[in-house]
């Protein structure tokens, strides 16, 4: 009995002298800032900055190599918060949400064939481009909705709905849609013109009861051309966010009904 | 000579209905060119043609419209005379949008004479006295790509690098899709051509031994081919295959004819010595060389029960599959499904304003009654897949990981051998789209390795500009 003690005993000497040279010669040293920063950060892990996970962003901007404000979850307060540990200046970030530019719901966008196949936008683009006769609209199955670390968007009707307060704009959605119509607005633009057909006005209302024709009426009821609130591509009317339009009453003007003010755009749940 | 039974048989395979009397005993006609084309510049494997033409030009037929873009990609000429009304992005029949040439048929350029017809579009060459070099410059020129359905560009695969040889050139005329009858119709009207075309090949490719394969339910076109190839000289063989689908398959014919097998990719036939063609290509090749004919045209099998006169049409590739429909007579009733392609591996596509391209083999419409609605559902752990699939895959394992989004397992599991052939889906008794769920994990794996290429590229890049240090000019290193 007495020997088992000593030999315990013994083992745990020696383990104890072990580890206690281990640390003070193994040890590595840790910026303390790396845990800071990492505490600050959401935690949401969401990859949104393009760092794996938000220790992978902490290391970086520690090291740095990263610009502050890259993380959109966490937006102007995180970057404040970091500035201040790593006594850098903070850059003005803007929150940027998710918007889905197609507004053709199965109602107003022609379907061209009944998609029987799996449930998931990438594999329907690849069937055919999708059974939706716009062959730029949201399919609506989804694929946007399922990587949302946040389940912030929604399918409703055949169109993937993002909802505003939830949205931490990671941009995992952007990369996931096949018909790569989503994209990261600033949070305080309130209109939005939700169509990405640049074809002309015929073909597009061939497919879809609410494309944008590209008529230039929001152009000219904003201000025309030098107020520069929106720019076009092709036949397509899009919302230059460096300087939105504010005036809400040139949403009802919009002859193809595709423009919308965000009550819409927050409809998610 | 000879004509033998195939003496490998791969694991798998299923038997579909083939459906093949409706066109088999048509005889391929050609159809006049219709008003209006759309050809495609991405008609092939590979890098898409450059677009030459612009709108308002004047084309002859055989002109050069898109040029050759880059090592793997062949030119596109006209398939007819005509105004260029547009060039713009139209939907192929595989659901993306390409640059296409909208050409007028009926425009006729002012002054120009008509009585050219007749003179051949390249210089005809007699492939005896004619070098190598020349030969497969032409097959270049003449725009001529694999027409069994990836179109995999000809005069590369008929210039393996120097260090592979190449012992045996097989012939492709399985044709084990359901329906299609388009190769079978070329294999009985036009073996002096693929005969030709063989010989030609032959000489490209440094005498390689010749393996004809045809399934054994195409009696017909192996008497067809024994009378062309009768009096050939050297080592050439016709093999039986059995029916079994997917025989066409290029890896199962070389197992099938010789008994190699390709590794997983990115080998291909050429690392096991091989080279397979599809008998219209062969056919391509033998007129490009001897008529001075670029690949203009190409034989459609029309087929399906919603189409009122099933036919082997030989269009001008570009034309529109509503244009391909109406010379067969129309349709009978209202198709529930229309396939650009055979019935397994074949494309569905919405609307008939999708033209063809050198590849389209066939357009199958059918009608309500062939075309079954299911709900799949969860999988039953039958082993039905793991029986059909001619690859040696766990299809049940793979699809199920997709399922769950767990794409690093199906990679594990070898997703990327996935020829795609339909085999499981086609026998799985709970209706699951097992070959949907590869494809979509194949398109996200090659999406990957796209990205970290690039990534690649951009730090080697990065590190090549950090490994030149810019220096004052007459600097030397370590001078004070």
């Amino acid at each position: 009995m007495a020997t088992a003690i000593l030999i315990i005993a013994g083992i745990g000497m020696v383990a104890a002298v072990a580890l206690a040279v281990a640390d003070r010669y193994l040890s590595v040293k840790e910026d303390p800032r790396i845990g800071m920063v990492t505490a600050e950060l959401p935690g949401a892990n969401c990859g949104g900055c393009g760092f794996a996970g938000c220790d992978g962003y902490a290391r970086a901007l520690v090291a740095g190599t990263a610009p502050n404000g890259a993380c959109a979850a966490g937006g102007d307060e995180v970057a404040k918060a970091v500035a201040k540990i790593l006594g850098v200046e903070a850059a003005a970030t803007e929150r940027r949400v998710a918007l889905v530019r197609c507004c053709g719901t199965r109602s107003e966008a022609i379907r061209v064939g009944d998609y029987n196949g799996i449930c998931d936008c990438n594999v329907a683009a690849m069937t055919a481009g999708g059974d939706k006769g716009c062959t730029y609209g949201c399919l609506g199955y989804g694929a946007c909705a399922n990587v949302c670390p946040k389940g912030a968007i929604s399918v409703h009707d055949g169109l993937a709905k993002v909802d505003k307060r939830l949205c931490i704009g990671c941009g995992k959605c952007v990369r996931a849609c096949p018909k790569h119509i989503i994209e990261l607005v600033p949070a305080s633009a309130t209109i939005h013109v939700l169509c990405a057909n640049p074809d002309k006005g015929p073909s597009v209302r061939k497919v879809c009861g609410v494309g944008c024709m590209g008529c230039h009426l929001c152009e000219k009821n904003s201000g025309g051309k030098e107020a520069g609130h929106f720019t076009f591509q092709g036949f397509l009317a899009k919302v230059n966010y460096d300087n939105p339009p504010t005036d809400g009453a040139i949403v009802a003007k919009c002859p193809a009904k595709c423009m919308v003010e965000d009550s819409h755009f927050e409809s998610g749940h | 000579m000879k004509t033998v039974k195939s003496q490998f048989k791969f694991k798998g395979g299923v038997h579909p209905d083939y459906n093949k009397e409706l066109a088999r005993d048509k005889a391929i006609e050609r159809m006049p060119v219709p008003a209006e084309l759309v050809v495609s510049m991405s008609q092939h494997l590979g890098a898409p043609a450059k677009c030459v033409v612009k709108a308002g030009d004047f084309v002859k037929r055989g002109q050069v419209i898109g040029e050759k873009n880059g090592f793997i990609s062949v030119c596109v000429r006209a398939p007819a005379d005509g105004k260029v009304t547009a060039v713009e992005k139209r939907l192929g029949p595989a659901g993306g949008k390409a640059d296409a040439v909208i050409l007028d048929t009926t425009a006729k350029e002012e002054g120009a004479g008509s009585g050219e017809q007749g003179t051949p579009i390249l210089p005809p060459l007699d492939w005896k006295t004619a070098t190598r070099e020349e030969l497969l410059k032409r097959v270049e020129e003449a725009g001529i790509c694999g027409m069994g359905g990836a179109g995999f560009p000809s005069a590369v695969k008929l210039n393996p690098p120097p260090a592979k040889r190449c012992e045996y050139l097989i012939l492709n005329g399985a044709e084990c899709e359901p329906y299609l009858t388009a190769d079978f119709r070329l294999m009985l009207e036009r073996a002096d051509r693929i005969r030709v075309g063989v010989e030609i090949m032959r000489k490209v490719l440094g005498g390689p031994a010749v393996r004809i394969a045809i399934e054994a339910n195409k009696p017909e076109a192996i008497a067809a081919m024994e009378k062309a190839f009768a009096d050939i000289e050297g080592n050439v063989e016709i093999v039986v295959l059995p029916v079994l689908y997917p025989q066409g398959s290029e890896k199962h014919q070389i197992f099938a004819t010789v008994g190699r097998v390709v590794p997983e990719p990115p080998a291909l036939p050429i690392d096991v010595g091989c080279v397979v063609e599809n008998v219209g290509t062969v056919a391509a090749i033998a007129d490009a060389v001897e008529k001075g004919e670029p690949l203009l045209e190409r034989v459609t099998t029309v087929s399906g029960d919603a189409v009122a006169e099933p036919k082997n049409v030989l269009a001008p590739s570009g034309t529109k599959y509503a244009d391909l429909v109406a010379f067969c007579g129309g349709e009978k009733e209202q198709p529930a499904k229309v396939i650009s392609g055979g019935t397994m591996m074949g494309f569905a596509v919405s609307t008939l304003d999708i033209s063809t391209t050198k590849t389209t083999s066939g357009l199958l419409l059918l009608s309500r009654k062939r075309v079954f609605q299911y709900e799949s559902g969860p999988c039953i752990n039958c082993g039905r897949c793991v029986r059909a699939c001619p690859m040696n895959l766990n299809p049940a394992e793979i699809s199920k990981a997709v399922e769950s989004d767990d794409v690093k397992s199906a990679e594990d599991a070898h997703v990327m051998t996935c020829i795609e052939c339909g085999a499981c889906s086609f026998g799985c008794p709970a209706y699951r789209q097992i070959t949907q769920l590869c494809r979509r994990a194949k398109a996200s794996i090659r999406a990957r390795i796209a990205a970290e290429k690039a990534k690649a590229s951009a730090a080697a890049e990065k590190e090549k500009l950090k490994s030149q240090p810019v220096l004052p000019e007459g600097a030397t290193r370590g001078s004070k």
